[in-house]
């Protein structure tokens, strides 16, 4: 947390719903009454780029941008992405990844290759990093798409913010007739050790 | 009431609730949202089009102005370019009802071809520019502009860049208040531009930019904000966010107009000030007209006119500039660099099964701007062109008549593209005795920017039933004797009426028939998977660069890995299929 503004940073590939989350998160703080920012670029970045999400709030947020190595979480939605952007964490930061890989065309060229090791090269760059497989969460809740409601809940657990904010914006914004499922996802998030 | 907004979504709440009655762009990251936010919203207020490219889009919003309504034509930043021509002139007509052109630049080139400052356009024709730095500012400086354009006849340029036409912020809420500025009347001296008229009206140009100088002398959209006087900032847009925090002591002076500057005040701000910086992205727009009055001040020496600005490389600047503590700088921990993720050409893009075939052929392809530029990149590397939309028939037809290349030429642009700036490249061709081959992408949508209608489209932005372009009938029209259509999953067919047709002696067009599989709405068929048995690794799937194709963990003798396809994304187009020599990838069994 720098000067009351805390700064959230949501990375994924396109396609994962890392839009729709950091717009959940932004109105929320937005409800919590206080100013909210979120910064992203859409275009060439959906057709499987990689896509990332500034979300900043506070009493009063000028840049919608993180300042580079200040963000006090990052919320990883698949696994090479977490390692990309950890350095981006700031001290005492809060580092959450979901372990999903997705593994771009550019390593059929046989020039690149997905990394290794990826858990341990994010826990010796951030302190205590929170693993955790949503993906096979959300099968077992029913429905694959609850990926991100149930990461949501996760990052929920290291935010100043309510759950009752939370859930209104949640149910307010998931697909008709999915409210009360997102709402068990968010709380099975919220759970999570 | 206050909303989370994106500048775009506030540049069109602003035309709803400052009286906007006529919008028209066409689509282009990052403003595509703002008639998109229009049409979905306001459709019952205000009529929100897109126009066939931004040239026509401004010509009608320019119609619409004469006519008595409050108008809006947005657009990128190139498609200023495109619409150049009116703008310029427009400049000495100026306008009846308020009339506002929002460019949206992209610093940083996220989904452009270049990182033009068009804040120049505002000086190039004496037309006032105005710069927001925040959503509620988009919102807010609709009202001005609208204003500004009725009070000095002019029109009035609103230039957002893509920070802040994709960010967010709060914007507070009002309702709608119209004017009324009558109809269309004539006036041939003020409306007609033969040389005779528009000599007195350059005249009237030149005095009102005097005019709009004393107002923004006056206007509270050029804010100081009084601090320590050591440092002092001049800066507008969203380079005021960054310069704010990055020196939070600082006094500044934000200009809410970035055309023309309010020299008086700067001047006299800078006298205040032990020093004067300039901070904005990419020109040095202010700071080459600041030291043009004198005003000692620094800009781009610690500020680079190279991609967009951020806290961070605001802070170096000022480190640099010795007028900020180098312990503000963070060193990141050094992590490992992970793989690229390029844009690739979607699972099923019908594209696909074009630049195969094209590739196949041998030919080089003059590309153009859509989707099926990807098919620039690796694997598939088959566009050897791109400069602006439409080109790629001028470029076709000029290597051919160059003489100087064996191999041929095969031009390849869009259906959306073709209807903005091909048509008449085509027709140019044909009067000129080309005997280049034209492609034409058919997939019934634009799709680069999100999926949005085009006149070869069936229905209009607010959603009514229309008629549709008929390309194959336009190109005959235009002299074009061999026009074909084409379905790009069948690779034998394509290839071969590819061949027959770049073999012939006389210009012809190819269309292709499928439609996008994401836009309007989803595509999906049975989806294929690779037998890992039968597949020996050649890799041919591999080149058709299709993002639900990976490297399966099982390897053969030489120890290359077999295919294998992710049955979640596939869309069972069978492009892959089709160019497995082993016929190892097969339909997934229901
Ligand atoms: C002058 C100009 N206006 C707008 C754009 C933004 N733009 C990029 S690609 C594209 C449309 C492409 O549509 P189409 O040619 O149909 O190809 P598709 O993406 O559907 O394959 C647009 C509008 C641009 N690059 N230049």
């Amino acid at each position: 947390m720098n000067n009351g503004t805390t700064n959230v940073l949501i990375v994924g590939v396109g396609g994962q719903g890392v839009l729709l989350a950091s717009e959940i998160l932004t109105e929320v703080a937005k409800n919590m009454g206080l100013d909210a920012k979120k910064s992203e670029v859409h275009g060439m970045s959906q057709r499987g780029g990689i896509v990332t999400s500034h979300v900043r709030f506070g009493k009063k947020v000028s840049s919608p941008l993180i300042p580079a190595g200040e963000a006090d979480a990052i919320l990883a939605f698949e696994l090479a992405e977490g390692l990309r952007w950890v350095g981006q964490l700031g001290k005492d930061g809060v580092m959450i990844v979901n372990t999903q890989e997705i593994i771009p065309v550019i390593t059929t060229t046989g020039k690149f290759s997905y990394p290794e090791n990826i858990q341990e090269k994010i826990s010796q760059l951030a302190g205590s990093p929170i693993f955790i497989d949503a993906f096979e969460i959300a099968t077992k809740l029913g429905n694959f798409r609850l990926v991100n409601t149930i990461l949501l809940g996760v990052l929920s657990k290291s935010l100043a913010l309510d759950e009752k904010k939370w859930l209104e914006v949640i149910e307010r914004m998931a697909p008709k007739g999915t409210g009360e499922l997102n709402r068990k996802a968010f709380l099975e998030g919220r759970k999570y050790e | 009431m206050e909303m989370l907004l994106s500048g775009n979504q506030a540049l069109a709440r602003g035309i709803y609730e400052y009286g906007g009655e006529f919008a028209s762009a066409y689509p282009g990251t990052p403003s595509t949202e703002i008639l998109e936010t229009i049409a979905r919203f306001f459709k019952d207020d205000v009529y929100a089009e897109w126009a066939i490219n931004e040239k026509v889009a401004l010509e009608v919003a320019v119609g619409a102005s004469y006519g008595g309504a409050r108008s809006l034509a947005a657009m990128k930043h190139v498609g200023l370019n495109v619409a150049a021509d009116p703008f310029m002139t427009l400049s000495y007509t100026g306008v009846n009802a308020g009339l506002i052109i929002v460019s949206a630049d992209d610093p940083s080139l996220h989904s452009s071809q270049n990182e033009q400052d068009n804040r120049f356009y505002g000086k190039f024709a004496s037309i006032p520019v105005l710069e927001p730095s925040t959503s509620q500012e988009a919102k807010d400086f609709v009202k001005h502009a609208f204003e500004i354009s009725e009070e000095f006849d002019t029109p009035v340029l609103i230039r957002v860049t893509t920070r802040i036409c994709h960010s967010k912020g709060l914007v507070t809420i009002g309702e709608r208040k119209t004017v009324d500025r009558g109809g269309f009347e004539p006036n041939i001296e003020k409306y007609v531009m033969v040389p005779a008229y528009a000599t007195k009206r350059h005249k009237l140009v030149i005095e009102r930019l005097e005019k709009l100088k004393d107002y923004a002398e006056k206007s509270k959209l050029n804010q100081i904000e009084w601090n320590d006087k050591k440092v002092g900032i001049v800066t507008g847009s969203v380079a005021y966010q960054y310069a704010k925090e990055a020196m939070p002591d600082a006094s500044i002076l934000k200009l809410g107009i970035g055309f023309p500057l309010p020299m008086k005040k700067i001047k006299s701000f800078a006298s205040e000030v032990d020093q004067l910086f300039v901070v904005e992205e990419l020109e040095g727009f202010y700071e080459e007209m600041i030291a043009a009055e004198g005003i000692e001040v620094e800009g781009k020496k610690y500020f680079s006119n190279f991609l967009e600005l951020n806290i961070d490389c605001v802070r170096e600047g000022f480190v640099n500039a010795g007028v900020l503590d180098s312990s503000v700088l963070k060193t990141l921990p050094k992590t490992e660099s992970v793989l690229p993720r390029p844009p690739v050409l979607c699972s099923g893009c019908p594209h696909r099964g074009l630049m195969v075939s094209l590739k196949k052929l041998g030919v080089y392809t003059t590309g153009d701007i859509g989707c099926y530029t990807l098919g620039g990149l690796p694997p598939l590397s088959q566009i050897h062109t791109c400069l602006c939309m439409g080109a790629s028939i001028g470029h076709a037809f000029g290597i051919e008549k160059a003489g100087k290349t064996a191999k041929k030429a095969v031009a390849l642009l869009g259906d959306s593209t073709f209807l903005h700036s091909g048509i008449t490249g085509l027709a140019s061709a044909v009067f000129n005795k080309s005997r280049i081959t034209v492609v034409i992408a058919d997939n019934k949508i634009t799709a680069m920017t999100g999926g949005q209608d085009n006149p070869a489209t069936l229905k209009t932005l607010m959603g009514e039933k229309t008629k549709p372009v008929d390309l194959v009938k336009l190109c005959e029209s235009l002299g074009v004797e061999h026009v074909r259509t084409i379905d790009p999953y069948d690779l034998d067919a394509t290839y071969s009426v590819l061949k027959e047709e770049v073999e012939r002696e006389d210009v012809s067009v190819v269309i292709t028939t499928r439609p996008c599989m994401l836009f309007p709405s989803k595509i999906r068929d049975i989806p294929y998977r690779v037998v890992t048995e039968t597949c020996i690794a050649c890799g041919a799937c591999f080149r058709v660069g299709c993002p639900s194709i990976s490297a399966a963990p099982e390897t053969n003798e030489k120890g290359k890995h077999k295919s294998l396809i992710d049955t979640n994304t596939c869309t069972g187009c069978t492009i892959c299929a089709q160019v497995c020599p082993t016929g190892a990838i097969v339909k997934v069994e229901s």
